[in-house]
């Protein structure tokens, strides 16, 4: 009996969800997309909220976000120049509660650069976003991913023309506002042919507490192409982020992703990585900071299909107060994939008892002829280093930020837009006095 | 021409099951099917206590509400519990002397190279001979019994001991803790009991053969291992079994105390029929093994596993005194189609807790091998230390390694280490032997031998010896 009862609490939340949701009118969209919304919307009948027994949810229960009750967020008008990052020459667009804001965006158009909101490349029927839209996020069984893929709002469309260099980064400020409010934003990044290019995300809040961000950005890099996505996840009041990322790469192609998290009441990324051609370069790396009650949850796929490539992983965590980290990295290898060489990595410093680190690293290998290694920590600052940094007349507390900040600082090593890099760092020793 | 890695492949694709052959003895056997009389029934046939019949029956209707997890890495069709008998005992009474043992099963004993004539003259081993479900020989139970130490079959335990079976029995392995401990505690047939009295070194090895025969007959055996303060034990438990094309289930519950102060070496070869060549037939081992540590003890589980079409093992330890320590090192070789999916659970409760896992896996063939571990440290387990090492060598381009570790941490002192590698033999550790004069045979058995030595040294010496041929047996052409 009581397995019926919690079946029937959970499909009423997910009516709940429906009916805020089924609000939004798509009557005027292209209908080769919303084509894509109907099929999910399908999808979404099949499926159910994670509860504690769904494995790849295990350490992340979804109750704050599920029991609430939410209205749309709408587009603002609001200052963002607290966002903006000092000393970046970048473009900017700015996206409120899953709107783009144009009036608050900031960026002048380049020669082989589609850079757009994606309902207007939806209107103008973009050969690239028609042939790469929703290709690896659907069927996916996700819950929160259907839930995108079948009511998402707006995001930004970027398509960078064949063997186009793109020197300056885009930057693009995620924002949500307001009590409850749930906002999907979406976006869809395609680095054609030997292109480069650089993003940068901010996941931020302005005004308002419990409000839900439901992200999924689709990443394709072709063949030659080298990109570098940067994340930071910063929204200092108590709000609910989950953040899906789908990235495809061909032949010969680079892709680095940088995730710094530092708040979040329920942070949860889902890394999904497709390599499916030989000699790819992947390096995933990501910095969490909890304090107070945040739960970071970062799961991250690497899928190997192809012979000869390479993939990096470092996730480094530090927990303080009654925070929560989760590690789920895994690292699948096809019958085919030979000479793939894998490397992952998590270590964590727990600063309190009260503090909680979950790490879950993951291979599944059907090939031989490969090198895959990973590794987990999880332990406190070395008594030794401390101590003999006191014995070079350093205070015990400066000590413990030097040793903290240096161990926190590592992980996003391969950050290469240097004013980024200092405002991260400036932001870990901020975080640490 | 010579020796070659392709050769190597086609020799351990060929290789067959060297210990494949059916004794003929009489056996009891109860029909197939599974309901409550079945229990009443196993319970009556060895005169059980009520409370044990009682203990049956509550984890039968416990497992009737149950539904089979199927989480592991590993599948196998769907099994029928109504198609398996559930006891099966030799006709033949319980002997006195050694020489009143039906011959037959003597040349059984020989054939499997631990015959108690071997037994007997090897450094006083004390063998309790598990023939199917009831204990046949006990063995030096005199100078066992000299020094207070009780090992003799489950039965017999129940039988003589009764207050120490009611009190520790399903203490570490709760009847409701999973599908098939329930479903062993509900029809378990017999198995091993062993006491240590305080204090006491147990002068000798204590072993367990076991061994299914009977076709169609699931084996649920029990052990229940009780070291008392202060005391040592070495067990250990190794198994053949013959060729069979059907699958025969096998669903053991194993449970250790080590009360203050003492340590528990529980040593296990694993060499149940993996099925032939093509994966036809072979044994499910779905395992339940758990020990539970009070202040100042130690469990050491080591375990060579290369048997067994499917494997689902998780021999684990609860540290739940100050100041004691787990250990968990295994082999694992899976070949052909044999699936593995096994490990080992930490539990950290007490505080200065210590914890190492060293966890070697070895696939060939078109075999899945899987290392899952839990590492646990809770609120209270101040300065807990775990060390993890799982290494995977890959033998073909078909078969599969596979790594879930789940480290779960709740309090700031601990020190949590894991690593894990996976890998080929490489082509330049070969060449390098080659190059030295050393042939390509003996360089991949060297190789080997040197992954796994961490683990095989952690064995008594007979059963390093055991162990060895095992390997051999499983990865002939590779190893020696």
């Amino acid at each position: 009996m009581e397995n019926i009862n919690t079946t029937i609490a959970t499909s009423e939340k997910k009516d709940k969800f429906l009916e805020v949701l089924s609000t939004l009118d798509f009557t005027t969209e292209n209908p080769t997309f919303l084509q894509h919304r109907i099929t999910s919307q399908n999808e979404l009948n099949e499926l159910d909220f994670p509860t504690s027994k769904t494995e790849y949810w295990k350490y992340t229960r979804v109750g704050k976000i599920v029991n609430n009750t939410y209205t749309l967020g709408q587009p603002e008008k609001i200052d963002v120049s607290d966002f903006l990052i000092p000393n970046l020459d970048a473009q900017v667009l700015v996206i409120i509660n899953g709107h783009v804001v144009a009036d608050l965006s900031d960026f002048t158009s380049v020669d082989g650069v589609t850079l757009t909101s994606l309902s207007h490349a939806k209107k103008q029927n973009f050969e690239g976003l028609k042939k790469h839209f929703n290709q690896f996020t659907q069927d996916k069984k996700e819950i929160f991913l259907a839930f995108n893929n079948a009511f998402h709002t707006d995001g930004i469309y970027l398509e960078v023309a064949k063997n186009k260099i793109i020197e300056k980064p885009l930057h693009i400020i995620n924002i949500t506002t307001g009590n409850n409010t749930i906002s999907q934003s979406r976006n869809l990044f395609l680095a054609n042919v030997g292109s480069q290019v650089k993003i940068i995300e901010s996941f931020v809040n302005v005004n308002g507490e419990k409000n839900f961000n439901n992200h999924v950005s689709e990443l394709i890099i072709s063949e030659n192409a080298i990109m570098e996505y940067n994340k930071i996840q910063d929204k200092k009041e108590t709000n609910f982020s989950i953040v899906t990322e789908q990235v495809y790469q061909e032949a010969n192609s680079n892709f680095t992703i940088n995730t710094a998290t530092f708040n979040g009441a329920l942070v949860r990324n889902n890394l999904n990585i497709e390599v499916d051609a030989s000699n790819c370069e992947t390096n995933l790396n990501g910095l969490y900071l909890g304090k107070n009650k945040d739960h970071i949850d970062n799961h991250t796929v690497v899928d190997h299909k192809k012979p000869h490539c390479n993939s990096n992983e470092i996730y480094r965590g530090v927990l303080d107060n009654e925070s929560t980290g989760v590690f789920n990295g895994k690292v699948f290898v096809r019958p085919n994939a030979q000479k793939t060489n894998a490397f992952q990595q998590n270590n964590n410093i727990l600063l309190t008892d009260n503090a909680t680190v979950n790490s879950k690293p993951e291979l599944e290998i059907y090939a031989d002829d490969v090198k895959c290694s990973h590794g987990s920590t999880t332990g406190q600052i070395d008594e030794e280093a401390i101590f003999y940094l006191q014995s070079r007349g350093i205070s015990k507390k400066g000590a413990l930020k030097l040793m903290i900040n240096a161990f926190a600082k590592d992980a996003l090593e391969r950050i290469s837009i240097e004013a980024l890099q200092a405002y991260i760092d400036n932001k870990i020793e901020e975080r640490f006095i | 021409m010579a020796y070659s890695e392709d050769d190597l492949k086609k020799e351990l694709k060929d290789q067959e099951y060297k210990y494949g052959f059916t004794s003929n003895i009489e056996s009891e056997v109860i029909p197939k099917g599974l309901n409550e009389d079945v229990v009443r029934l196993i319970s009556s046939k060895k005169n059980e206590p009520q409370w044990l019949l009682d203990f049956r029956l509550k984890a039968f209707a416990h497992w009737k509400t149950m539904v089979e997890k199927r989480w592991a890495h590993v599948s196998y069709p769907e099994i029928d519990f109504q198609n398996i008998s559930y006891y099966s005992s030799p006709k033949a009474k319980k002997e006195v002397s050694w020489d009143e043992v039906d011959p037959e099963m003597k040349a059984t004993m020989d054939k499997l190279g631990i015959s108690m004539d071997e037994q007997k003259a090897l450094s006083g081993v004390a063998v309790d001979f598990v023939f199917d479900s009831v204990s046949v020989k006990t063995s030096f139970q005199d100078k066992l019994q000299e020094l207070g130490v009780i090992f003799c079959s489950f039965s017999e335990a129940v039988k003589n001991h009764p207050e120490l079976v009611k009190k520790y029995l399903g203490t570490v392995v709760p009847p409701t803790d999973n599908f098939y401990a329930a479903l062993n505690s509900a029809v378990f047939s017999d198995g091993s009991f062993c006491y240590i009295p305080k204090g006491v070194r147990c002068p000798m090895e204590l072993s367990t053969y076991f061994r299914i025969n009977e076709a169609n007959t699931g084996q649920f055996e029990r052990t229940l291992l009780i070291a008392d303060e202060g005391s040592y034990v070495s067990y250990l438990e190794g198994c053949t079994a013959p060729s069979r094309d059907e699958n025969q289930l096998h669903a053991a519950v194993v449970e250790l105390i080590s009360l203050d102060g003492a340590e528990i070496k529980y040593s296990t070869v694993q060499n149940w029929y993996p099925g032939d060549k093509d994966g036809k037939g072979g044994i499910y081992n779905f395992v339940t093994k758990r020990g539970i540590c009070h202040n100042h003890s130690k469990i050491s589980w080591t375990q060579v596993e290369t048997g067994s079409a499917v494997t689902w093992k998780y021999p684990s330890c609860i540290l739940k005194g100050d100041n004691s320590i787990g250990e968990f090192y295994s082999v694992a070789v899976t070949n052909h189609y044999q699936q593995a999916d096994t490990g080992t659970k930490m539990i950290h409760l007490g505080k200065n807790t210590k914890s190492t896992i060293i966890s070697k896996g070895i696939s060939a063939g078109f075999s899945n091998n899987s290392y899952r571990g839990l590492v646990q440290i809770h609120k209270n387990a101040t300065n807990a230390r775990n060390f993890t090492q799982c290494d995977s060598l890959l033998m073909s381009d078909q078969c599969g390694a596979h790594t879930f570790p789940y480290i779960e941490v709740k309090n700031s002192t601990a020190k949590i280490e894991h690593e894990a590698t996976t890998s080929k033999i490489g082509e330049d550790q070969l060449f390098y032997c080659n190059q030295r004069g050393i042939s390509t045979e003996k360089a991949i058995n060297l190789i080997v031998n040197g992954y796994c030595k961490d683990v095989l040294n952690k064995l008594p010496m007979e059963f390093a010896v055991e162990a060895q041929k095992l390997l051999e047996i499983s990865l002939e052409g590779s190893v020696g």
